[in-house]
């Protein structure tokens, strides 16, 4: 193997997506592929933490329904959140009896638990399995940085934490179908940014040398897919990785965008750089993506999850900002 | 590509904060408040209020008028455009120390809200205080030498 | 006159900590602690009485204003009690603002939920 990309001959089948969002989602220009929107924020709950679980649960509930399976039919779950100790997740899958691995890689978590995911089917110790990965804002925003009614300005390279939730099932699977097909696991990167409101721009050297490392390895040209997404470099990170990819021979075109760039209207919603969480790469993938592989407009993509490793602990004690990305190519197969 | 040039190009690249506009916007508001505070004052004088506890009065109302503002959720949504123009003026204290309050409920009333209530505010008590003790230990001792600055304060 | 003065320097005030906070990206938390030391400072140099008196609440409502009642209030502590006065001055020239304020955030917790502005 020697660090190269995983190939995955079995070609795992992604059985079934949805996607949870709340209500600047809704309103966003993607709004209308989100399964389920929920204008009440709490998700009828009485604190932001429990609203997230809640909001893992109906997501992971519908995307079991839409694949036909019984909780007890999945022989692995991956998720992941932005959460301490990572509770939206645990807290979440309790009540099934699914075996749960939980997962922290900020912003990435998405295409990190997708790559697991088809990893664990391609040994063929599982049948089944599910990635999902979710965030709230007033879950992040307290945790992160002020509480809710703060009255703080942001600075416009800051992003804007998605409220949502991506999940999706993998399976054996045989005929046409989408299918996740390699995967690439990031390294860390850390370029000492320490502005923790610029996010992307630490995070964009690890999109750029994880693509890089994956063109170093495959015989596919950044133009032959039909889109190359990094989730969620926000429009900061997105412009700084089209710059230097072009400086590092890596030429990023049309078929170039970001997850925190789409999820929302950046001219017109209140959001600055655009959405950032693990929620935004894994609702845009589950929901948005996800319709655009089924119907064909899209037939082969790369979702490049980023993630900033940063904890408001390290952030006070003035440490710079690591940064991951993990690769995950989808594509349908015959 | 070595970490200081990233750095400075991030920088660089950056989008600025619209300043004027935030310097404006934060003048205006943070004028209007202290009008505000002058126009309270002058109604509290009016009613026969000496000045020391008109002065009192006037910063109790005005934390009153921004917890209130905190609650109905009104506060942060002046202060995304006001910036500095709600945090300077006393509002922006009280805010500070309404705002953990109403988030941390959930975590109950003693680690939660009366924990919590002091997460921004708590510094520039502690340190405010500090300061007027070194302020205080200065006059102390030039009194001792008898010279008096306090006319100077008070 | 006095509405127009509490304006301008209330104002002044504010937008030099915009200048701050934009240019040095500095954390609202510190913004307030300076300018309560600072106000304590210009106090205790004899700046902030004549500035009071000018501009009127334009200069006791911002935070440099509770540093220059966190003075007043050492200074006439040690005015009354001496030595002691440097230990008991600072928060008694203080208390109405900080009382008022843990009792309004406590009944706001009581009252209010935290409401997400974009939500």
């Amino acid at each position: 193997m020697n660090r190269k990309v995983f190939e995955f001959q079995s070609k795992p089948g992604i059985l079934s997506s949805c996607a949870v969002g709340g209500r600047l989602e809704k309103e966003g220009p993607l709004g209308s592929y989100f399964d389920i929107t929920e204008t009440d924020t709490t998700f009828g709950m009485e604190s932001w933490e429990k609203a997230e679980t809640k909001m893992v649960e109906i997501c992971s509930t519908l995307a079991l329904e839409k694949a036909k399976a019984a909780a007890d039919e999945i022989d692995l779950v991956f998720a992941g959140d932005l959460m301490n100790q990572c509770t939206a997740s645990s807290f979440a899958f309790r009540q099934t009896q699914i075996p749960y691995i939980g997962l922290y890689g900020a912003c990435s978590t998405f295409a990190l638990s997708l790559g697991l995911a088809a990893m664990s089917l391609e040994t063929g110790f599982a049948k089944r399995t599910m990635a999902v990965a979710s965030s709230h804002f007033c879950s992040a925003e307290r945790q992160y940085r002020f509480p809710i009614e703060y009255g703080n300005q942001r600075t416009p390279t800051s992003q804007n934490t998605v409220t949502g939730v991506g999940a999706v099932i993998l399976g054996e699977q045989q005929g046409e179908r989408i299918a996740v097909t390699e995967f690439l696991p990031g390294r860390i990167h850390d370029y000492k940014i320490k502005d923790v409101n610029n996010m992307g721009a630490a995070m964009a050297p690890a999109a750029l040398y994880t693509l890089k490392r994956y063109f170093s390895f495959s015989d596919k040209k950044p133009e032959d897919f039909d889109l190359i997404v990094t989730g969620d470099l926000g429009m900061e990170g997105k412009n700084i990785l089209i710059e230097l990819g072009a400086s590092h021979g890596l030429i990023l075109g049309e078929n170039y965008n970001d997850c925190g760039v789409m999820i929302y209207d950046l001219e017109n919603q209140d959001v600055h750089a655009g959405g950032s969480g693990c929620g935004c790469s894994a609702s845009v993938f589950s929901g948005y993506l996800m319709d655009q592989l089924r119907c064909g407009n899209l037939n082969d993509i790369l979702l490049v999850g980023t993630g900033a490793l940063l904890s408001p602990t390290t952030a006070l004690q003035k440490e710079s900002i690591p940064g991951i990305a993990h690769l995950v190519r989808i594509q349908r197969v015959k | 590509m070595t970490n200081q040039s990233y750095e400075k190009y991030s920088k660089k690249k950056a989008k600025k904060s619209p300043l004027l506009k935030n310097i404006c916007f934060a003048f205006l508001v943070g004028g209007l408040i202290c009008t505000l505070g002058q126009a309270i004052l002058n109604c509290y004088l009016a009613l026969g209020i000496d000045k020391e506890r008109a002065a009192s009065l006037l910063s109790i109302t005005l934390i009153f008028l921004a917890c209130l503002f905190t609650g109905f959720g009104l506060f942060d949504r002046l202060a995304k455009h006001a910036g500095a123009g709600t945090l300077v003026p006393i509002t922006g204290f009280a805010n500070a120390m309404c705002s953990p309050s109403i988030d941390n409920k959930a975590e109950g009333y003693v680690l939660g809200v009366g924990a919590k209530m002091f997460v921004i505010a708590g510094p520039v008590i502690v340190y405010g205080t500090l300061t007027s003790i070194l302020l205080g230990i200065v006059i102390y001792v030039l009194s001792l030498f008898g010279i008096d600055i306090i006319h100077l304060i008070v | 006159m006095q509405y127009l003065y509490a304006f301008l320097i209330g104002g002044a005030l504010c937008a030099i900590a915009q200048i701050w906070i934009d240019k040095t990206a500095v954390t609202p938390a510190r913004i307030l602690v300076s300018y309560v030391c600072l106000g304590v400072v210009l106090s205790g140099v004899g700046a902030y009485k004549p500035l009071a008196e000018f501009a009127g609440a334009g200069a006791t409502v911002p935070l440099t204003g509770f540093g220059y009642a966190l003075a007043k209030g050492v200074a006439k502590g040690i005015q009354e009690f001496g030595f002691l006065g440097i230990f008991t001055g600072g928060l008694q020239g203080t208390a109405g603002g900080i009382t008022a304020a843990m009792l309004f955030s406590l009944l706001a917790a009581l009252i209010f939920k935290a409401k997400p502005e974009n939500l």
